[in-house]
């Protein structure tokens, strides 16, 4: 059933590349912004990159949240997921797989292109890489509650922005936690672990809670 | 206790009981706010790090601790109306955020003023003051959430949802934020430490304390008298109540 | 059976109905009739379990379906006046996903066996997006055929359907009562089902 719901969601994006890739520029362009406004000075750049490559991959994960229930809620096919047979947290945990794989896998294999732009050294690029890797699902999985909350919402963009980012911290906190810890020499282990909490934590609680708001939603 | 509790539960009994409260927390808000300022002011000693600056403590601190106590209870109240389908929890949540949200920005708005004549600086990324703004945050959330949303029972339940994954979270980013402040190196603010608070001291932190608790009660209770009213106005106790009141 | 006790839907202040009382039993038509805007959505809804109704009860065979949960749905079949049916999938992707997600996995034989009774000969393999609104509709009907459930809830099957096409769900309406299924529907067209019973439900 999970599987089923994968496969049409990722169907649907090879079908319209197009949304795949606004989310991925999206993320591209914000990264190379910021030398712009901050100054070619590398030294600085490099202490910054973790920062804004992981502040980037929040609001691009962040924007494409919007897709992930509305197209399903405007054609009806959200009322037949709601209706199936099947638990509703697994269904929605497929959604939030797909979304993952759309978008979260995107910006993991792009991070290092860019972390080369702010010349992080070798390790620093694996590190950035791993945490990116771990991070994005929680992204994808405490954003679904967002997106349902909000689905059908004036105005459902911006305020997801509200509901969501405050609870991204954590993970920004560790993710670019880590990466500056490898750099200054430090171990990185502990981060991981803590983003691998979250990323259970989340992965229990989160589809649980993203079907009570799907159906507090379509009511 | 043998109260009748549900006795209370329905919005029209609340009204009235609320109607007959407010007053007395009312007074006993202003009284207590009176004489924990003037305590804090006049009586209580210079400090002798901090000299006359230390003072706004007595605002800061309370408001701190009733920002953070606020979201837990609406959570509360929130979890309780979406698990049992219960009205009136959900309009005490409701009533209780804007509450919450104003204590944490008069805790941010101290912390700055305390911090300027401190280190010559208006804001400094410390545990503390960064947690409260990441709170003061998820109020917003909270009541734009409800804002967006027209429909007042699904409001309700998508408040309780945010309400509640908030405060599963509220540990959790203030452990990291404190780990992050702790990497960095920032500047730790502590505002309420002092080895040996002296007795005026501790006697008006805690009037001020009770102060904010009763203001809170009052202005909860109010706002939640108007969000029964607008939830209610087609019933036919509030209709009666037009008649008498008129 | 399916009872509907009392029902009332409360949308903001503004009460759509009140006092509903109704029930069906196998191989019985329920028709929901009513003016726009008196509710009839909102009653499909309801008895999906998509809805709570703001008082009384809905109950299969006594339980209300509020506690029976995930095995309502799986005795269900709700057609929506949003067919489901999604653009950028072939008809027979969008058949076999709704399909598995009714909990009736199929293989595209059968999936090609439904769509070509359903009239859609040559039409399984486009995209929905260059099918008319009427073809589009034909392929989520198309799930009937497919799925084993107990009581169809049809909100508006016959929009946007020609002539041959409602005879054909029609024909699909009667075998499936005559087989001892339960249907709930609303529609703008008079349409002369033969039942063994047929229920009138009028909103206002």
């Amino acid at each position: 059933m999970l599987t089923w719901v994968i496969r049409r969601d990722l169907l649907l994006a090879v079908r319209r590349q197009a949304d795949v890739l606004t989310t991925l520029f999206f993320f591209i362009i914000v990264v190379s912004l910021f030398p712009l406004g901050v100054g070619p000075e590398m030294n600085t750049l490099r202490i910054m990159a973790p920062g804004i490559v992981w502040v980037a991959a929040l609001l691009a994960s962040m924007l494409s949240l919007g897709r992930m229930f509305s197209n399903d809620y405007l054609d009806g096919t959200l009322e037949q997921i709601l209706l199936s047979p099947t638990s509703l947290s697994l269904l929605v945990l497929g959604k939030m797989l797909s979304h993952w794989l759309i978008t979260g896998v995107p910006l993991v294999l792009m991070a290092p292109v860019l972390g080369i732009q702010y010349d992080l050294p070798f390790s620093a690029l694996v590190v950035l890489t791993l945490s990116l890797l771990l991070g994005t699902p929680i992204l994808s999985l405490i954003g679904a509650i967002g997106a349902a909350l909000t689905l059908g919402l004036r105005g459902g963009g911006v305020l997801v922005s509200l509901l969501v980012l405050p609870l991204y911290i954590p993970v920004l906190i560790f993710g670019a936690g880590a990466v500056e810890a490898s750099t200054a020499g430090l171990g990185f282990e502990a981060h991981f672990s803590l983003l691998g909490a979250f990323l259970l934590v989340s992965l229990v609680f989160a589809p649980w809670a993203t079907a009570a708001s799907l159906r507090i939603s379509m009511e | 206790m043998s109260i009748n509790w549900y006795k209370y539960a329905s919005p029209a009994s609340f009204y009235f009981l609320a109607g007959r409260m407010i007053p007395y927390f009312s007074i006993a808000a202003i009284v207590l706010l009176i004489v924990g300022l003037y305590i804090g002011f006049f009586v209580a000693p210079t400090d002798f790090q901090q000299g006359e600056a230390y003072r706004i403590i007595f605002i800061h601190v309370p408001a701190a601790w009733m920002s953070m106590f606020l979201y837990v209870v609406m959570a509360f109240w929130a979890g309780i109306g979406l698990a049992f389908n219960t009205r009136l929890s959900s309009m005490m949540a409701t009533a209780i955020a804007p509450t919450g949200a104003m204590f944490t920005f008069i805790a941010l708005w101290t912390g700055a003023w305390w911090g300027k004549p401190m280190w010559g600086t208006w804001w400094v990324w410390d545990a503390r003051l960064t947690s409260e703004l990441i709170l003061f945050f998820l109020y917003i959330g909270f009541m734009s959430l409800q804002a967006a949303i027209d429909d007042p029972r699904r409001a309700d339940k998508a408040g309780a949802i945010i309400a509640l994954v908030g405060v599963v979270n509220i540990p959790i980013i203030y452990f990291s934020v404190q780990w992050w402040n702790t990497l960095h190196q920032g500047a730790s603010v502590s505002i309420a430490q002092s080895p040996k608070m002296a007795t005026a001291m501790l006697a008006g932190m805690l009037i001020m304390a009770l102060a904010v608790w009763m203001y809170s009660i009052a202005m909860i209770l109010m706002r939640a008298r108007t969000i029964i009213l607008e939830r209610e106005r087609h019933t036919a106790w509030v209709a009666e109540l037009k008649g008498i009141t008129r | 059976m399916l009872q509907g006790s009392n029902l009332e839907c409360a949308r903001g202040d503004r009460v759509l109905f009140s006092g509903i009382n109704f029930s069906i039993k196998p191989g019985e038509l329920m028709q929901v009739r009513g003016p726009n805007g008196s509710g009839k959505t909102s009653l499909l809804r309801m008895l999906c379990g998509l809805t709570v109704p703001s008082s009384g009860e809905i109950n299969w065979n006594g339980t209300s379906i509020r506690s029976l949960g995930a095995d309502y749905f799986s005795m269900i079949t709700y057609l929506g006046h949003l067919s489901g049916v999604k653009d950028d999938l072939t008809a027979i992707e969008n058949l076999r996903i709704t399909s598995a997600l009714a909990g009736v996995a199929i293989d595209e034989k059968i999936a090609y066996e439904a769509l070509q009774k359903m009239g859609l000969e040559e039409r399984e393999t486009l995209l929905a997006k260059v099918l008319s609104q009427g073809q589009k509709r034909r392929v989520a009907l198309a799930r009937l055929i497919l799925v084993n459930t107990k009581l169809w809830i049809l909100d508006e099957p016959l929009t946007a359907l020609d002539v041959s096409a409602i005879e054909l769900i029609k024909n699909i309406i009667e075998r499936y009562l005559a087989q001892g299924g339960m249907v709930i529907l609303t529609t703008h067209q008079e349409i002369d089902i033969s039942a063994t019973v047929t229920h009138q439900l009028y909103l206002s």
